[in-house]
């Protein structure tokens, strides 16, 4: 159980790492940052290389943005798999569709309610 | 993470020029030591929201990923909208910027700064500023995904 929690703390931690020095390192702004995780985490879950490391990792592999795009990619190579190729066309939205519309609603909801602030 | 910048193309090179000036030596190592830490810990966080459902609430592992993506997103949300996230995130960078908490942050950040410009296109619009590309980009790549399973199933894999 602690065990679990290590591993998921180490291995979303460093995942998080690979983020900063792209950020540090190259002139990468957050954003690109996001949208490449997300790719990366679709290459990677096609590549079938993905998938163990959200066995051995858990929420360390699957909270990431890259376990986004791991969703994506699964969603479509099921879809493909019971209804060929609209299955692959609407297979990722389908599985990620949880977490976008929860996005979508919740995030417009606060912009809605907070109005602009000063920020830090 | 800030995600100003993105809303203002003009100012782009000025602001990094001014981020630079501001800090001349990035301590590399200690931003990298902060964002372990942070983005351990929410990773943290939802492994333990994962086993809530799986557990006592008593979801399939599928339906359990889905309750924690969106109870994590809710948490993004809404700490972006009291002001904490951004907070979190100036000390954090990508530590709090690469979960999907920061993918939330990065759709009410933005918008939140657009309110006075009306609640469709204003918020409505800015919301997708770094969320439109992350899925635009997410959505396409899952579809090369689908197909290459196609080819792979005809190819009799």
């Amino acid at each position: 159980m602690l065990m679990d929690y290590l591993i998921t703390f180490g291995v979303g931690g460093l995942i998080c790492v690979v983020g900063q020095i792209l950020i540090d390192k190259t002139s990468m702004t957050p954003a690109r940052i996001l949208v490449v995780f997300v790719t990366a985490g679709v290459v990677l879950s096609t590549l079938g290389l993905y998938e163990p490391l959200v066995e051995f990792a858990g929420a360390g592999a699957t909270i990431p943005l890259t376990g986004f795009g791991h969703t994506l990619a699964q969603g479509a190579i099921e879809g493909a798999r019971e209804h060929g190729l609209l299955g692959a066309l609407f297979g990722g939205l389908n599985a990620a569709a949880a977490g976008i519309s929860a996005a979508v609603i919740f995030g417009y909801l606060n912009a809605v309610i907070f109005s602009a602030r000063t920020k830090p | 993470m800030d995600f100003r910048q993105d809303t203002d193309k003009r100012n782009q090179a000025a602001y990094a020029a001014m981020v630079k000036q501001a800090s001349p030596n990035s301590p590399i190592l200690l931003n990298c030591l902060k964002a372990f830490l942070v983005g351990g810990i929410i990773c943290c966080i939802g492994q333990f929201i994962g086993q809530l459902a799986r557990g006592p609430l008593e979801m399939d592992a599928k339906l359990a990923g889905s309750f924690t993506s969106v109870v994590m997103v809710f948490i993004g949300a809404t700490l972006t909208g009291v002001g904490i996230y951004d907070r979190i995130g100036t000390w954090a960078g990508a530590g709090s910027a690469v979960p999907i908490t920061g993918f939330a942050n990065s759709m009410v950040s933005p918008a939140i700064e657009f309110n006075r410009e009306g609640l469709i296109l204003g918020t409505g619009a800015k919301i997708f500023t770094i969320a439109g590309p992350v899925i635009t980009c997410g959505v396409t790549a899952s579809l090369v995904a689908g197909i290459i399973e196609l080819i792979r199933m005809r190819l009799g894999g």
